[in-house]
């Protein structure tokens, strides 16, 4: 990909599940970042999928950190590396878990005390290296090994939470838009402070699709409209093209859910509450982004 | 330069002196005044540490873990329930081999809230792979931190080192404090491991039982050469400040014929009720255990033992007594007391002794 590194910092040779869409964005997150680059991974699927030591899979430092520390755990870093008068990114990698649930408030603190780092959420809506637990990013409806009959709460808006925290820059993407997440990493690393990132990972075997569909899924989730992508800038909100695209014509929800089997025990109430929620989300990014263009 | 100072800010002091990069901590009651003279020092310029102001004692240690592995020294405080707030990171520190310094206020755990002294803070967490020293006195408090940096960043430890003072009874008491210019009694830290992007490795992967089980031995063979470590800085020490200082401190203890035992500040009050218990004729002599972890050897000879525990492992005994009991296999009499801050003075404790009853365990303050 043009204006990307031509290293892989990803070997073959992961243990990712066929179809892993978390291991794509980070070889794509990783060639944007270049070399001089550490990255602060809790638990989550990339604290399996990258082997087993000695013979570990990626070409880049990887401080591996309890659940709740990945944001505190980069915040020292972050300061150490300033001490030494180093440039070094840090980039704290993390599942939906780690961020929404048991590590948002090591996130919120980090993020409040405005520490020079690049936090990653890629989202794959549950507990995903031990087997699809629900998390607190798991949406309504969805069946996970928590939730057999489906999810009874809709999916925490992690978003708001972050853009609570004024930042100077923040940004939603998806795995099946590579270029556009190259540029929004680029462009957060180019910025000292705290950065956020919310990246939509879609999971084969999580998510019950053959492992091929792992593109069009995320396209889908797009295009419905369930999954917005855009950047804020502190208080100046830009909304991207396919977003744009699904507030005029979205495309069908049903076809989203129906790719997926945990989807499975959907229920017409729950999908008139998750098309409330769509509309709702895409009526105030909206709104924002005419009151600051 | 002598002057008075207390428990708290002696430890703040001697962190000035080492000077650390980064300072990461959480207030909590008995130790805020250790952080709020950091904040002081580094607002005025006399500290150049990066103080990161964070919002639980987990992060405390997890950003302490962040900066220690990039190879710069750290430093944090804390006490009672914010070291169990932060125990999984405290492992985390150990299993990460990381020479990070943490002074702990000795507080006693909740609920009811009781923000006096006990040891049971520290000592739930005397199998996590750190190094524990327990002080008596202000300026041991200022000694002790500083050593324990120096002893923290040797190459043959690489272990976290936890100085542990007693909650009010030393924190917050004023006594006279000499302080030192360190100069280079703590070398510039070197750590091998430290993370670099210039030779990028995985740390913490998932790990095979047989290299976790080697790791994990490789950490109890670097505890059993800090003895070696310990002992060498506390010569060296000496040499340099001329302060003395060893695995116990013993007060009249030569021709003693019961020895009582302690940790903290009652092995202050052990001391005169060992010149109480003299004056009437009876044998006694003070042994105050220092460091928990390593273990130390201790003299015990044949002498009666009256064990003083400020803490206690429900369902098992006073941590130090079984301790001594597993190690020596000697029987004591163990006194619980001083529990929640209760106040244990000399004459109490020379009446422990003069009503032993070797064998049994004795809740002070509750047992008639």
């Amino acid at each position: 990909m043009s204006g990307t590194s031509a290293s892989e910092y990803i070997c073959k040779c992961t243990s990712a599940c066929a179809g892993c869409s978390s291991s794509l964005i980070l070889r794509h997150v990783l060639k944007a970042a270049g070399p001089d680059t550490v990255l602060v991974v809790p638990a989550c699927c990339t604290s399996v999928l990258q082997g087993v030591w000695p013979n570990t899979s990626f070409n880049i430092p990887v401080y591996n950190v309890a659940f709740a520390a990945a944001a505190a755990v980069a915040s020292g870093m972050a300061a150490a590396f300033e001490s030494l008068g180093r440039n070094t990114n840090v980039i704290a990698y993390a599942g939906d878990g780690g961020t929404v649930d048991i590590g948002i408030q090591a996130l919120s603190g980090a993020l409040e005390r405005e520490t020079n780092f690049l936090y990653i959420c890629y989202d794959n809506e549950a507990y995903g290296n031990t087997g699809m637990q629900r998390s607190g990013s798991t949406p309504l409806g969805a069946r996970t090994t928590t939730t057999p009959g489906g999810k009874i709460h809709v999916k925490k808006d992690l978003d708001r939470i972050i853009a609570a925290h004024h930042l100077p820059y923040m940004a939603t993407a998806c795995s099946a838009y590579p270029q556009d997440l190259v540029k929004k990493v680029q462009k957060a690393l180019s910025i000292k402070g705290p950065k956020f990132m919310h990246i939509l990972a879609p999971c084969p075997p999580g998510w019950r699709y053959d492992a091929s569909q792992t593109i069009e899924v995320g396209k889908m989730a797009v295009k419905t409209g369930i999954w917005a992508m855009y950047e804020r800038e502190y208080d100046t909100l830009t909304l991207n093209g396919p977003t744009k695209a699904a507030m005029i014509k979205p495309a069908p929800l049903q076809d989203y859910l129906k790719m997926q089997g945990r989807f499975s025990s959907m229920t017409e109430e729950k999908i008139k509450i998750i098309r409330g929620e769509i509309e709702r989300n895409l009526r105030l990014l909206k709104a924002e982004a005419e009151a600051t263009c | 330069m002598l002057t008075l100072s207390t428990g708290n800010n002696a430890v703040a002091a001697a962190v000035r002196q080492a000077n650390p990069a980064v300072v990461a901590a959480y207030p909590i009651t008995p130790q805020t005044e250790i952080v709020e003279q950091i904040a002081n020092y580094v607002t005025n310029g006399s500290l150049k540490s990066k103080y990161i102001p964070v919002e639980s004692e987990h992060s405390a240690m997890a950003a302490c873990i962040g900066a220690s592995i990039t190879g710069v020294r750290t430093f944090t405080a804390t006490s009672s329930h914010g070291l169990l707030y932060m125990h999984e990171m405290v492992n985390w520190a150990a299993g990460a081999r990381l020479p990070i310094v943490m002074a702990n206020v000795n507080r006693a755990l909740g609920p009811g809230w009781n923000v006096w002294a006990e040891h049971t803070d520290a000592l739930q967490a005397r199998d996590t792979g750190w190094l524990q020293v327990y002080v008596s006195t202000v300026q041991e408090a200022y000694d002790a931190t500083l050593m324990a940096f120096r002893i923290a960043e040797d190459r043959r430890v690489y272990l976290p080192v936890m100085v542990n003072l007693d909650g009010f009874s030393l924190s917050h008491i004023s006594q006279q404090l000499e302080e030192s210019t360190v100069g280079d009694f703590i070398p510039p830290l070197v750590l091998d491991h430290k993370i670099s992007t210039d030779s990028p490795a995985g740390y913490g992967c998932m790990t095979s039982s047989a290299d976790y089980f080697r790791i994990r031995y490789d950490i109890e063979r670097s505890m059993r050469d800090s003895v070696q470590v310990i002992k060498e800085t506390e010569e060296a020490f000496a040499q340099t400040f001329g302060r003395k200082y060893s695995w116990t401190e013993e007060y009249r203890c030569e021709d003693a014929e019961i020895l009582i035992l302690s940790m903290g500040t009652l092995g202050k009050e052990a001391e005169v009720a060992v010149d109480i218990l003299r004056n009437e004729g009876v044998k006694a002599g003070s042994m105050r255990v220092r460091w928990i972890r390593p273990f130390p050897e201790l003299n015990l000879g044949d002498r009666e033992l009256v064990v003083i525990d400020r803490n206690y492992s429900f369902g098992f005994g006073g941590i130090l007594a079984s301790s001594i009991r597993a190690k020596t296999g000697k029987v004591c009499y163990n006194v619980i007391a001083g529990l929640g801050g209760q106040e244990v003075t000399y004459n109490d404790i020379a009446g422990f002794v003069k009503t032993r009853r070797i064998g049994e365990e004795f809740w002070f303050g509750v047992d008639a």
